[in-house]
């Protein structure tokens, strides 16, 4: 980016992204007022949904996706790169946005590689056979004299630069197919670890995040929370709020109630005025009284037999070992680092907002159901935010925007969260009870495999359903709650991978009482953590070593070499005084990535556990950019023992309790374990998604570890609980 | 009431009106524009707003715009030089990729950069007790570390 357009962007606090050359602008302009969409130019069986030639040359490619952290950005680029020979520094990305890009749904469970950069590797293929026929054409030279690098076609002396070949048109034509893929060829670009460009701009604070946008006139606001869930405006008094300073409104629908100022700290201080002088009404309680873990189990459920083979009945009769055990995990936060955020605009009848959905399309369609507004009147463009890791307060945020923005006509509405709306009103993953039982023979072999797991659905994302965005739920009349949701995010990898002849696995779905939606491997986190536990029981029962009895089930050798590696790796290290070793395995949602990992703990006299290291082995077919699996699946690992040792989403009657880092704590620095992680790239594979399949294994290697240290067996998380955790540290926070 | 005050900020002094009790955090980002601190907690448990004070870390969200105008205050754009070289700290960030979404990244940098005016060859263990202060959700940790000792090394 040259110097002028940086300023050009700061002045404004926006980026667009190449407005300017794509002739009829489609995209928002650069001062954010709204702009006439396109046609049908984002039909995704066309090249230029994914990709336009700019003048210079250079590449923009349109991606359905965000970036969430995931580094989607540079991988896109990657591919698109790669099949048109051009740098990855002139390759630009436009993330999803209304009307411009493909509509890609949701940018979740691990996709984004297998759909929207395998779409951009096809447009980019097809482009680059476009190309060189054209030019072949108009050159009336043989294609196989031309070459195409850099964004320049040439032959002999001569050279074209490809938007003169294109004579300003972009490439309209459907994809097809390619006939070759230069990603699985040439691998010029795709499979080496580009760096994200993106970094570089984040440690100049001159990446703009959605908390960064800033427009003429812009105002602030700040939404007043209700005591509960459920409870009600009684009354609020605002007669005292028009000579606070800053004061512009009180956006007051139903029991939604908002603020609006001039500047960020006058929101601020104002919310705190009105949620001293507003009033609510109790609404129902939460089960504070009894342990979670008990009550979800008198919930009404839907039972449902996900899978049943053999005769499992017999074959626990007929075993020599048996064995079960029951798992828990609670609550957990996504608990991004930067609160929720949006921007909105309401003028002439158009809608124009600035979020870091995971979806603007579905975002779209729900808010015009809320809004009673027509979709086409609504722009929602996709700013990179604070990361997920999932469905947290993003959409919510970007409702509650809107819905003041509609308010307060002709001005740009900001709003941002405060820490204790993010901690206390994002929608978490759910809690999950796992009970297991198995019988095996003399040799270890699995005979009979019974699992049964309760669980909330694990995703509301908006649908379409206002009731999906948290202020649908107070406004006039109501819109009332989401139901359970997504029920097939409950049973993600509830079938072990393994060869078991004689099984049957029940999900036991329940409305649970906190709000919940789609947090990272969704089920898959509870059910990997309890198979891989309970794997690791059954191999003490079975008196072998805990790699070697899933070997001994395996038929997958790419899932054998990810173990098998994995012991490698960790077969020279002496484990000290109450240290121990755990390892864990799955391939996520039995489709996606292979991953293995180790952990290596620590139990002090006081009992608390901690991961000196971990080590992880992963598969994801084709690999894009090995640095950027690497990051994910790092990050993954750390995230996952920050979940098992520490998290637990707390409330008492009212409301949740876990309200901030001291009372939600996650790993800080000094609890960090060492990360090392391998990658195979398997070229001739496809490329599978990853960035969700290292949080259940590495939950279970670390509990199987602390085993392997003291024989105990652990089956609930979190390993540390807050108050054991605080009798273990000493006055100095050591453990 | 709002009052004039002068802060000094990457070496350059601004005069601004704003209600002397407003946190600097916000001064910085809504009145000088400056996008590296972020807003995070705003109660001083996670760094996402640390600046240098004289060249200390410190959060920026709950401390008073009138007290700071005493400090001389460096943000993240404040390390980059006049010259548009980048502080060996941020350059290390890059060679690791030490970031995935990056909110938390102006507060590592930072609290990294006062780390080291403390103790220039810093092990990994005093990296970890330099940055007790900081949150990461992504789980870039190890990186992180890895950048400080990198840089450390320069």
């Amino acid at each position: 980016m040259n110097t002028t357009r940086r300023d050009f962007i700061k002045q404004l606090g926006f980026v667009s992204i190449g407005f300017s050359l794509l002739g009829t602008a489609c995209m928002s302009n650069s001062d954010g007022e709204n702009v006439a969409e396109s046609d049908d130019s984002n039909r995704p069986d066309r090249i230029n949904a994914w990709l336009r030639i700019m003048e210079d040359g250079s590449i923009l490619v349109l991606t359905g996706k965000m970036e969430l952290g995931q580094g989607i950005g540079i991988a896109v680029a990657q591919v698109a790169a790669e099949e048109l020979n051009t740098s990855p520094n002139m390759v630009e990305v436009n993330l999803a946005e209304t009307g411009v890009t493909a509509n890609e749904g949701y940018t979740a469970g691990s996709r984004s590689i297998e759909t929207s950069a395998m779409s951009i590797r096809n447009a980019a293929a097809a482009a680059r056979e476009k190309l060189l026929s054209l030019a072949s054409k108009k050159w009336g030279i043989p294609q196989s004299q031309l070459s195409l690098e850099d964004g320049v076609i040439s032959s002999g002396g001569q050279t074209m630069n490809l938007y003169e070949l294109l004579e300003g048109r972009q490439i309209n034509e459907d994809i097809g197919t390619p006939s070759e893929i230069y990603g699985k060829t040439k691998r010029k670009y795709v499979g080496q670890p580009v760096p994200r460009k993106d970094i570089s701009q984040m440690v100049r604070g001159d990446l703009d995040y959605v908390q960064d946008l800033r427009f003429p006139g812009m105002v602030h606001a700040r939404v007043i929370r209700p005591s509960s869930y459920t409870s009600k405006l009684s009354s609020l008094d605002e007669s005292s709020l028009k000579d606070f300073p800053g004061f512009l409104k009180l956006v007051r629908i139903g029991s939604f109630v908002g603020v609006i100022a001039e500047e960020e700290y006058e929101a601020i201080k104002l919310s705190w005025e009105v949620n001293n002088l507003a009033e609510w009404e109790m609404g129902d309680e939460l089960p504070a009284d009894v342990p979670l873990k008990a009550h979800l189990k008198t919930l009404d459920a839907e039972v449902k037999t996900e899978e049943e083979k053999g005769d499992w009945e017999n074959a626990f009769k007929e075993a020599p070992i048996q064995h079960k055990a029951a798992y828990y995990k609670p609550y957990l936060m996504h608990g991004a680092n930067g609160p929720s955020c949006a921007v909105a605009l309401f003028k002439d009848e158009m809608l124009q907002v600035w979020s870091h959905t995971q979806g603007v399309y579905p975002l779209r369609e729900t808010l015009a159901n809320l809004l009673e507004m027509e979709e086409n009147s609504i722009h929602i463009k996709g700013v990179p935010g604070s990361g997920c890791y999932g469905h947290n307060g993003a959409d919510d945020v970007a409702a509650e925007a809107a819905l003041m923005a509609v308010e307060f006509p002709g001005r740009h509405v900001r709003l941002q969260w405060m820490r204790d709306e993010e901690h206390r009103w994002e929608p978490y993953g759910t809690a999950m009870i796992m009970e297991l039982e198995a019988g095996l023979d003399d040799n270890g072999k699995i005979l009979g495999w019974k699992y049964d797991f309760w669980s909330d659905g694990h995703s509301t994302r908006p649908n379409g359903e206002p009731n999906t965005l948290l202020p649908a739920r107070f406004l006039d009349g109501g819109h009332g709650v989401p139901g359970v949701g997504f029920k097939g995010g409950a049973v993600r990898n509830s079938n072990p991978y393994y060869t078991i002849n004689s099984l049957q696995t029940t999900s036991h779905i329940f409305q649970g009482p906190l709000r919940k939606s789609a947090l990272r491997a969704l089920g898959a986190f509870g059910n990997v953590f309890a198979i891989e536990c309970f794997m690791d029981e059954l191999a003490h029962k079975a008196g072998k070593d805990p790699v070697e009895f899933r070997v001994n089930h395996l038929d997958d050798k790419r899932a054998i070499a990810c173990l098998e590696r994995v012991k490698e790796m960790t077969a020279g290290i002496n484990k000290g005084n109450r240290q121990g070793m755990g390892y864990s395995f799955a391939r996520y949602k039995n489709s996606a990535s292979y991953f293995a990992v180790a952990a290596l703990v620590e139990v002090s006299e006081k009992d608390i556990v901690k991961v000196k290291k971990m080590w992880g082995v992963i598969d994801s077919g084709e690999t894009i950019n090995p640095d950027g699996l690497k990051n994910q699946t790092e990050g993954g690992m750390i995230q996952a023992a920050s979940w098992t040792l520490r998290e637990e989403v707390k409330f008492d009657k009212e409301h949740i309790t876990s309200r901030d880092w001291h009372t939600y704590p996650i790993f800080r620095f000094e609890e960090i374990p060492e990360v090392e992680v391998e990658v195979i790239d398997r070229v001739e594979e496809n490329p599978l998604g990853a960035g969700e399949a290292a949080q259940g294994p590495s939950a279970a290697a670390v509990v199987n570890a602390v085993f392997d240290a003291t024989g105990e067996r652990i089956r609930d998380l979190p390993v540390n609980p807050v108050e054991k955790y605080l009798r273990g540290i000493d006055f100095k926070g050591n453990l | 009431m709002k009052t004039l005050i002068t802060l000094r900020v990457n070496g350059k002094e601004h005069e601004v009106n704003v209600d002397p009790q407003t946190p600097l955090l916000y001064v910085l980002r809504n009145n000088l524009g400056l996008n590296g601190p972020k807003f995070g907690c705003g109660l001083s448990q996670c760094g996402a707003c640390m600046v240098l004070f004289d060249g200390k870390a410190n959060p920026s969200c709950l401390m008073a715009v009138e007290r700071a105008a005493e400090m001389e205050i460096t943000t993240l754009e404040g390390l980059v030089d006049e010259n548009g070289n980048l502080h060996k700290v941020q350059q290390a960030f890059i060679d690791e990729q030490a970031a995935q979404c990056g909110y938390c990244l102006n507060g590592l940098v930072i609290a990294s950069v006062g780390l080291l005016n403390e103790n220039p060859n810093p092990s990994n263990e005093d990296i970890q007790a330099g940055l007790y202060r900081n949150i990461c959700r992504c789980g870039v940790h190890a990186r992180v570390i890895r950048a400080v000792k990198k840089a450390s090394s320069v």
